[in-house]
């Protein structure tokens, strides 16, 4: 990271102020007020309209391997989704994909 | 109300709050291992964990960073994260508006998926709670999560340091946010999104980094919201 401890910082308080201030916006600011019914649904979707694309280059791309596409890796990946789909259970999810990871070298003598 | 009716939403709350621990250690530790893998200083690393407390959002910014995109860039991707929210800030109003003004700061501050889902889910079930007693559920559920949070961010980021190369800990964050995310997949528009913001984010991989995620998510957003209306208007 070429990143100075000035410009880590800055991004810390920063990224800590906003979301404060986001988490404070009804409670504290604006109060029992009606959200406009769209805005109240685009909200539904801002963790699953930004996780994905954040995480789809780093499966599809791992850095790990100079960006060439690896199938323990992508295996590993379609392992948290299905279990995660399936049991609803964040830890379960990890499990299956971290045991597809570091199992599947094994299995196949990696 | 007497206060030990008070002291028992209290650890009522902690009761409900403490088998998420179990998610976050890990998550956590995730977070204070890439984080000190990445460069950063234990100090800085319980800097976010401490003054943002919001897992995905940090290990959003942490990637950002490692991938040299502008600041600018890195606090909008990072706070879309968080736009949720805003949405738990506004149901939370009709439960806690009437508390006083630093009270709701502090669980402002302390909002986070878990708090959230918990506690709101409980008011609903439990219509008889007063204000009073609605804040001292909502701090005991917090309680266990967010010292774990603290905790195992510091462990992670002691540990982070001693971690051998080659343990493939490149893949945790796709992991732990996959992890996050599936479960979240729980309608056709859900899903609508989360397959825009591949797509677009693969698509728009060449933009100067992160320009491409926040476009990506910002259609996602907008697909997920149109694909809801029109099921909803389906017979």
């Amino acid at each position: 990271m070429s990143l100075s401890s000035f410009q880590i910082w800055t991004i810390i308080l920063l990224l800590g102020a906003g979301t404060f201030l986001i988490r404070f916006s009804f409670l504290g600011l604006i109060g029992d007020r009606r959200i406009p019914p769209y805005f109240l649904r685009l909200l539904r979707y801002t963790p699953v309209a930004v996780i994905p694309g954040l995480v789809a280059p780093l499966v599809v791309w791992p850095a790990a391997t100079n960006g060439e596409p690896d199938p323990i890796r992508l295996v590993a990946a379609a392992a948290t989704v299905t279990v995660g789909m399936w049991t609803k259970n964040i830890f379960w999810a990890i499990v299956a994909g971290a045991g597809a990871l570091y199992g599947l070298p094994t299995l196949i003598g990696g | 109300m007497s206060s030990s009716t008070a002291k028992r939403r209290f650890w009522q709350g902690f009761r409900d709050g403490l088998p998420f621990v179990v998610i976050v250690a890990p998550f956590a530790a995730v977070f204070g291992v890439l984080a000190t893998e990445a460069g950063l200083s234990v100090v800085e690393t319980m800097g976010f964990s401490v003054l943002v407390i919001a897992g995905a959002s940090q290990i959003a910014a942490l990637q950002l960073m490692v991938d040299n995109a502008p600041t600018i860039i890195i606090l909008a991707t990072a706070l879309a994260v968080n736009l949720r929210m805003a949405m738990y800030s506004a149901s939370l109003v009709p439960h806690l508006g009437a508390a006083p003004f630093w009270t709701r700061a502090v669980i402002a501050y302390l909002t986070v998926d878990q708090s959230y889902v918990m506690a709101v889910s409980r008011y609903d079930a439990d219509p008889s709670m007063s204000t009073s007693e609605k804040i001292r559920y909502f701090f005991g559920v917090i309680a266990p999560v967010a010292t774990t949070w603290y905790v195992f961010t510091l462990v992670g980021a002691l540990l982070g340091q001693q971690i051998p190369d080659g343990w493939a800990l490149d893949f945790a964050v796709p992991i732990a946010f996959l992890a996050i995310t599936a479960p979240m997949l729980k309608t056709v528009a859900h899903l609508a999104a989360a397959l825009t913001s591949i797509v677009l984010a693969l698509m728009l991989a060449w933009l100067p980094p992160g320009v491409g995620l926040l476009i990506a998510g910002l259609v996602a957003m907008i697909i997920g919201a149109e694909v809801e209306r029109r099921m909803e208007r389906a017979p």
